[in-house]
C-alpha cells in the first residue's frame, strides 16, 4: 500500500513540476531559448507573493492576484530589453545572459531576504495541511490535488490557446519561421514578448504553489529549473500535454526513490531523465529540437 | 575577403602569407621567458604570492577550458563542475588507496578525461540549452552519489591526507609548480590545436557550425576532442583546488558557481579568442581578491557584468585591442601582406565572430 501512496504522491508532485515546466517549454517552443533563470524567476515570484501576503495580511491565494500581472509585465519588459538583444547575438548569448540573470536574481534575493528557509503553508490556512484520508496508508492532500488540477487547467488552457485562437496561431507561425510570419504581418517581437509574459506568470504560479505546499529559499531556483527541464525532456519537447506527462513521471520517480530511501529521491528523478536522454527516443528528441 | 581569390598561397599576385607578426614574435619570446620566470617564483617570492598565483593558475585553467568548449566548440556547459569535483574526489580516492598525493593529481586529470569520454556519449548529441542543462544534471548526479558515499566523507566533506609527509613550504611550492605545469600544458595544447589544421576547422565551427560541416569539417570528432580536453583540464583544476585547500565538500566543489566564474572570465576576456580567457582570468582574480568578502553583492556584480558583456561586447575586452590595432599576441592565425599595402587580416586566431555565429 505504501507503493500506491508513493505513486499517488508522485502524481501530485508531478503536477507542480509540470506547472514549473510549462513556461520553460513555451519559451523554448516559441523562441528556441532555454531560460536558465526560469527557476529563479519562479522563486522571485514566490518572494513577491510572500511580501504582499505579509504586508497586507492576506492569504497567498489573494496575494497572487496582483503579483501575477506584475510578473507578466516583468516578462514583457525582460523580453523587450534583454532577451531581444541577446537573441540577435547568436545561439550562445541567450544562454549566457539568462545564466547571468539567474545569478543576479538569486543573490539579490539572498541579499534582501537572508538564506532562511520559508514556507507560505501557514498563511494559506488549513488547505495546505488537510488531506482527504482514504485509509491509514493513503491520504490525498488537498493542496497537492489543487496543484495538479491547476496544472491541467493551465497546460490545457495554453494548449487550447495555441490551437484555437488567433494569438495561438501567431505564436505557432512565429515559432516555425519568424521572418515569414513577419511578412504576413505578425511582428515577432510582440509575439515573443507576450510569450515571455505568459511564461513568467506561469512560473510565478508554480513558485507560489511550491512555497505553499513545501518550503522555499533564495537558492531554490536552480533545482526547480533542473526539475522543470527534466519534465520537458521526459515528456518530449514541444508538446504541452507531454510536459504534463513528463512532470508526472519525474514526480513518481522521485517519490518511489524516496520510498526506498529518502536520500534517493532526487537521484531517482535524475536517473530517469538521463535514461530517457540515452534512449533512442531521447536521441530523436535531441536531434529534432536542433532543427529550426 | 575577395582579395584572397588571386590564387593559392601568395606567389604571382604579390601576396605573402605570414603566420607571425613582429608583435607576435616578440610576445612568443616574452611568454617563454615569462614561463621560465614563473617557474622560479617560489625561489624568490613570499608564501602569499605563491599561494595567490596558484589560485590564479587554477582559474586560468578553468577559463581556457571553458573557452575551448564554448568559444570554439559552441558548447555552453553548465556542468564542468562535474569534472572539477570528480578530479578532486579522485585524488581523495587514490590517496586512500596508497597513491602519493601529487601523482594522484596527475592520475585524477586523466580519470576526468575518461569520465568526459563516457559522458560525451550522453551529452554530445544535445545542442544549446539542452547540452547546458544535460551537463548540469550529470554534475548534480555525481554530487549526490558522493554525498551518499560514506568512505568519501558523505555530505560533510573530507580532508586530503598524505600531504603531511611534506613540509608546508614544499607542499605550497609543489602545488604551485604542478598548477603552472598544467596551465602551460593546457595553453600549449589549445595553441597547437589552433595553429594546426584543426585550428581552421575549430574557428569555422565557432563561426558557423552548419557551414563548417558543409565544407567538410568533421564536427563530431572535434567536439569530442574538445569535450575530453576540457574534462582533463577541469579535472586537473579540481585536483589542484583540493591540493591547495586540502579540504572539500561536495556542495561546494560540485557547485554551479564554478560555471558562473568560468562564464564571467571568458565573456569578459573574449569568447572564442586565444588570449581572451587569460585576460578574463586575471581580471576575475583581481576582482575576487578585492571584493570576494562582499558576499551576495560580489556575485550580483559578477552577474551584471557578465550580462553586460554578453549583450554589448560579446567578444570581450580582447576584441577592443584586436579590432583597433590588428594586434595578435601569439601566432595562431594566418595573415596576408602585400609589400606596398597595409596588412590585411585573414582568419586570425583572435579573429572575427560572424553575427549569426
Amino acid at each position: 500500500m505504501s507503493w500506491v501512496n508513493a505513486v499517488v504522491q508522485g502524481l501530485l508532485l508531478g503536477g507542480l513540476y509540470a506547472l514549473f515546466a510549462c513556461g520553460l517549454s513555451l519559451m523554448f517552443g516559441v523562441m528556441r531559448i532555454i531560460n536558465l533563470a526560469h527557476g529563479d524567476i519562479a522563486v522571485l515570484g514566490a518572494f513577491l507573493v510572500w511580501e504582499v501576503s505579509f504586508t497586507y495580511h492576506v492569504s497567498p491565494f489573494i496575494a497572487l492576484l496582483p503579483v501575477l500581472p506584475i510578473m507578466a509585465a516583468f516578462g514583457y519588459v525582460l523580453q523587450r530589453s534583454v532577451l531581444a538583444r541577446s537573441l540577435r547575438g547568436g545561439p550562445l548569448i541567450p544562454l549566457l545572459t539568462t545564466f547571468g540573470l539567474s545569478i543576479v536574481i538569486q543573490n539579490g534575493l539572498l541579499q534582501a531576504y537572508s538564506p532562511d528557509v520559508r514556507s507560505l503553508g501557514a498563511k494559506a490556512g488549513t488547505i495546505s495541511t488537510k488531506s482527504w484520508v482514504i485509509n491509514s496508508r493513503l491520504a490525498v492532500p488537498y493542496i497537492g490535488l489543487l496543484v495538479l488540477v491547476l496544472a491541467v487547467v493551465v497546460l490545457g488552457g495554453l494548449q487550447l490557446t495555441l490551437r484555437r485562437t488567433p494569438f495561438g496561431r501567431e505564436m505557432r507561425a512565429t515559432a516555425l519561421d519568424p521572418d515569414t510570419a513577419a511578412l504576413v504581418g505578425i511582428p515577432a517581437w510582440s509575439v515573443y514578448a507576450k510569450a515571455t509574459a505568459i511564461a513568467l506568470a506561469t512560473a510565478t504560479l508554480a513558485g507560489a504553489f511550491l512555497a505553499i505546499r513545501s518550503t522555499f529559499q533564495p537558492s531554490s531556483g536552480p533545482t526547480q529549473l533542473i526539475f522543470a527541464f527534466e519534465a520537458v525532456v521526459i515528456g518530449g519537447l514541444g508538446s504541452l500535454w507531454g510536459t504534463l506527462g513528463g512532470g508526472i513521471v519525474l514526480g513518481i520517480a522521485q517519490t518511489i526513490g524516496a520510498n526506498i530511501d529518502p536520500r534517493y529521491s532526487i537521484l531517482a528523478g535524475h536517473l530517469v531523465f538521463l535514461a530517457v536522454l540515452a534512449s533512442p527516443r531521447g536521441r530523436i528528441l535531441a536531434s529534432r529540437s536542433t532543427a529550426r | 575577403m575577395t582579395t584572397v581569390r588571386g590564387g593559392p598561397i601568395g606567389s604571382s599576385s604579390g601576396w605573402l602569407v605570414r603566420r607571425s607578426t613582429r608583435a607576435s614574435a616578440v610576445a612568443s619570446v616574452v611568454s617563454l621567458v615569462l614561463v621560465v620566470a614563473l617557474f622560479l617564483v617560489p625561489e624568490v617570492m613570499g608564501a602569499n604570492a605563491v599561494q595567490q598565483l596558484t589560485s590564479l593558475f587554477t582559474f586560468l585553467i578553468l577559463a581556457i577550458m571553458w573557452n575551448a568548449l564554448a568559444g570554439y566548440g559552441g558548447m555552453v556547459s553548465v556542468g564542468q563542475q562535474a569534472f572539477i569535483g570528480f578530479g578532486a574526489y579522485s585524488v581523495i580516492f587514490l590517496t586512500q588507496h596508497g597513491v602519493t598525493p601529487y601523482l594522484a593529481v596527475v592520475i585524477a586529470a586523466f580519470a576526468s578525461a575518461a569520465l568526459a569520454a563516457i559522458e560525451s556519449l550522453l551529452v554530445l548529441p544535445l545542442r544549446g540549452g539542452q547540452f547546458a542543462v544535460g551537463t548540469w544534471v550529470v554534475a548534480e548526479v555525481l554530487a549526490l552519489l558522493v554525498t551518499l558515499d560514506h568512505s568519501m566523507g558523505g555530505g560533510s566533506g573530507i580532508s586530503l591526507h598524505g600531504l603531511n609527509r611534506y613540509s608546508i613550504t614544499d607542499r605550497r611550492d609543489y602545488t604551485y609548480w604542478l598548477s603552472l605545469a598544467f596551465m602551460v600544458l593546457l595553453l600549449g595544447s589549445v595553441f597547437l590545436l589552433l595553429r594546426r589544421r584543426t585550428g581552421a576547422a575549430l574557428q569555422a565551427i565557432r563561426d558557423d557550425e552548419e557551414a563548417a560541416a558543409s565544407v567538410g569539417v568533421r564536427v563530431r570528432p572535434l567536439r569530442f576532442l574538445l569535450f575530453v580536453l576540457a574534462g582533463f583540464g577541469c579535472g586537473a583544476a579540481g585536483a589542484l583546488i583540493l591540493a591547495n585547500t586540502s579540504f572539500i565538500q561536495p556542495t561546494s566543489i560540485f557547485g554551479v558557481q564554478y560555471t558562473a566564474y568560468m562564464i564571467f572570465m571568458v565573456l569578459v576576456g573574449g569568447l572564442g579568442t586565444f588570449e581572451g580567457p587569460i585576460i578574463g582570468a586575471i581580471v576575475f582574480f583581481v576582482i575576487q581578491y578585492n571584493f570576494a568578502d562582499e558576499g551576495a553583492w560580489y556575485l550580483i556584480g559578477l552577474g551584471v557584468v557578465a550580462m553586460g558583456f554578453a549583450l554589448f561586447l560579446p567578444r570581450g575586452l580582447w576584441s577592443l585591442l584586436t579590432d583597433r590595432l590588428h594586434f595578435q599576441l601569439l601566432p595562431v592565425g594566418y595573415r596576408l601582406t602585400r609589400p606596398e599595402k597595409l596588412p590585411v587580416i585573414a582568419n586570425e586566431g583572435g579573429g572575427v565572430v560572424s553575427e549569426h555565429g
